[in-house]
């Protein structure tokens, strides 16, 4: 019986300069790098292939099967490219994890680097969190003077160098190939799919991209074994995940725990919604992923429960909120996120994000008909699925979800002539927030 | 006028980081704005001559990213999350309470040159909202009270501390550490805040731990037992379970 929490990522954040390399070598750091070392490549791909763990950027996509992608045979170098951009609303758990302990990042990625044979690594931190880039550029240069990266790795005959790359602004650069763009010194616009990373992304040469926590993971199971990670977690989605409780619930906070843990059971945890008020929508993993109610707090958080709910596990960003938050407002301001951080490259979204935010926004003050509701799932449809990247068909996730569970509140705002909700009453230091 | 020899030599320095010259440029142009205050004419003309490319691409680039600013930003640079989240807790509330005691707009610097105030978007500190970010150090938990607390600290140049980071430095000396030139502040401030450490700590008041190596996954080598006296004791406590959550969790499937 595996336990309700299971601290594996975050085991070590209480820890006195846990981002240290001391810190982080007194609680076994490091070893699983040492034991990497002794394995052949191919094995270490085959054990995170057999251990499940799947893509934790959001998309879910087994980690080991995207790095036997890598085409050895492919004469040019390979690259390990750590996708630390974390932009997505409601997503903040790499940000805490480089923070705390940016050594499990970095073993991870001299641990996965060898596993598919890259010489080169380069960690993409978005650049708005500048603590966070300042421990990770310690914790390389640490990593650097102990021989655990650059040439002949303790006398293994593997070389590594990682760079650590700070982004300047840009959601769309946690898309991959965007993001692999900005790397190139270029604007953070999508790439044309395939041909894929793997076989042509940095500098058109092979490229594994992956998430902060994938990597992270890598260490705990190449320590352990892969029989060990897939032990937690459900029949398809294993492991273990960060899950990060925001908003109207007692104890916001960072909930480490098997994959298929309910938000019954997490809202528990952190010691109920706020006093006097009761649970109305949230987001299963970020503003992309769409909205859930009340009436889903039984599902367990994986991959195929959320997708069978007609939404996505996504980032395990449970952005929480209670019944004096009007659903309208919410999401009329994920809508002007999504046109703000719009690249531009094509066109149903550059235009239809615009147009989004025209319709909801007069519905939002009262001024549209019942009949914009319709022309606004109208522009959804024309939006999703017809756009470059993911971007535009995760600004239609809040819109399509929101009018599907509060149609109502929508024809609400019309009857009213406005909102008709007390903006104040949501927030966190309103004296109506803590006694209705 | 052109920019001096030393920041001449970093920005080489800095596109000699990587396979191709051209992968510094977002970093250069941080180490631009760092020495001029915002990514200036010269500033570009500078990058697209070291890397070989037009100034042209360069102001592409320039334009794309919402950390480059092309007007002069202030000393500090205040952000509030109006991202839904944050807005929901108290960001407008916050943004709207700054604009009126600074009297400026967004993306507008005070007067006196000290504060640039603009909104932001999330930040990836979701269980620390409302989020304030001051020169890109988080300031959690923030109301208005204390945002007008913060600025007006700020203004008068008193040492103010993130909440969970160190002393705050001046925008343009972040803006170097984003360039990659370390500014000795790293081991300031603690590894993590209270709501970075929440399910953690319940875990450990619960007994609660991952599982233990079982001797069957070690098939590849792994040890069944660590000299680590943290892992030795989760496995202890693995091989008696007799909370009533798990079995509860088993109900709840």
């Amino acid at each position: 019986m595996v336990d309700t929490l299971t601290p594996v990522l975050t085991k070590n954040w209480g820890q006195d300069r846990a981002w240290t390399l001391p810190a982080y070598e007194a609680q076994g750091g490091y070893k699983a790098l040492e034991k990497a070392l002794s394995m052949a490549p191919d094995d270490l791909i085959t054990a995170v292939k057999e251990s499940g763990l799947r893509g934790r950027g959001g998309a879910g996509f087994p980690t080991g099967m995207k790095w036997s992608f890598i085409p050895q045979d492919n004469p040019k170098p390979k690259y390990l490219v750590v996708n630390a951009d974390e932009s997505e609303p409601g997503t903040c758990k790499d940000i805490p994890l480089m923070m705390a302990s940016p050594h499990t990042l970095v073993e991870g990625v001299i641990i996965s680097s060898f596993a598919i044979r890259a010489n080169k690594a380069f960690i993409y931190i978005r650049g708005e969190v500048l603590h966070v880039i300042r421990r990770v550029q310690a914790a390389v240069a640490e990593a650097y003077a102990a021989g655990h990266l650059g040439t002949d790795i303790h006398g293994s005959g593997y070389d590594l160098d990682i760079v650590v790359h700070a982004g300047a602004g840009a959601y769309i650069c946690g898309e991959e190939t965007a993001l692999l763009e900005g790397l190139e010194g270029r604007r953070g616009q999508p790439r044309l799919r395939p041909p894929f990373p793997a076989v042509a992304g940095l500098y058109a040469s092979p490229t594994v991209i992956n998430n902060v926590e994938s990597i992270a993971s890598v260490p705990s199971i190449v320590a352990n074994g892969p029989e060990w990670f897939s032990s937690m977690g459900t029949e398809k989605s294993k492991g273990f995940g960060i899950f990060s409780l925001s908003g109207h619930v007692n104890r916001p906070g960072q909930y480490e725990a098997p994959l298929g843990i309910t938000l019954r059971e997490l809202i528990d945890l952190a010691g109920g919604i706020r006093e006097g008020h009761q649970l109305k929508f949230w987001t299963p993993g970020g503003s992309s992923t769409p909205l859930l109610t009340d009436e889903h707090l039984d599902l367990p958080l994986d991959f195929e429960s959320m997708g069978a709910a007609g939404t996505m596990l996504g980032t395990r960003a449970l952005q929480l909120f209670d019944e004096t938050t009007c659903v309208v407002r919410a999401v009329l301001r994920w809508t002007e996120f999504y046109k703000h951080e719009s690249c531009g490259k094509c066109t149903p979204c550059r235009e239809g994000t615009w147009w989004l935010v025209q319709t909801l926004a007069a519905l939002e003050q009262g001024k549209g008909r019942e009949s914009d509701l319709d022309l606004l799932l109208d522009q959804c449809e024309n939006i999703l699925g017809r756009s470059f990247c993911a971007l535009g068909d995760g600004a239609t996730s809040p819109i399509s979800s929101s009018v599907k569970f509060f149609r109502d509140e929508y024809l609400a705002h019309l009857t009213h002539g406005g909102c008709p909700f007390d903006a104040a009453a949501s927030t966190a230091f309103s004296p109506a927030g803590a006694s209705v | 006028m052109t920019l001096d020899q030393k920041t001449h030599d970093e920005l080489v320095e800095i596109a000699g980081r990587y396979p191709e010259k051209r992968s510094g440029l977002l970093p250069m142009l941080h180490l631009v704005q760092s020495v001029e205050g915002r990514v200036t004419p010269e500033g570009i003309e500078t990058c697209a001559e070291i890397i070989g490319i037009s100034p042209a691409e360069v102001s592409g680039v320039a334009t794309f990213y919402t950390m480059y600013k092309r007007r002069p930003v202030g000393d500090h640079l205040v952000g509030v999350c109006t991202n839904t989240l944050c807005a929901v807790m108290g960001g407008d509330a916050i943004f709207e309470t700054l604009k009126s005691h600074l009297d400026v707009g967004n993306d507008e610097t005070t007067e006196d040159g000290t504060i640039t105030l603009e909104h932001v978007e999330c930040n990836a500190a979701c269980d620390y909202a409302p989020v304030m970010m001051v020169n890109w150090e988080f300031m959690d938990n923030m109301t208005p009270a204390s945002a007008v607390q913060l600025v007006d600290d700020l203004r008068v140049g008193k040492e103010v501390t993130s909440t969970r980071g160190p002393r705050l430095c001046t925008w343009r000396e972040a803006e170097r550490v984003l360039a990659g030139f370390p500014d000795g502040r790293v081991d300031e401030g603690p590894a993590a805040g209270a709501a970075s450490l929440v399910g953690l700590e319940i875990a450990a008041e619960r007994g609660w731990t991952a599982p233990a190596t079982q001797a069957s996954g070690a098939a590849d080598g792994a040890p069944k037992t660590s000299d680590d006296p943290v892992a030795e004791s989760a496995r202890v406590e693995q091989e008696s379970p007799t909370d009533t959550t798990a079995a509860e969790k088993k109900e709840a499937k």
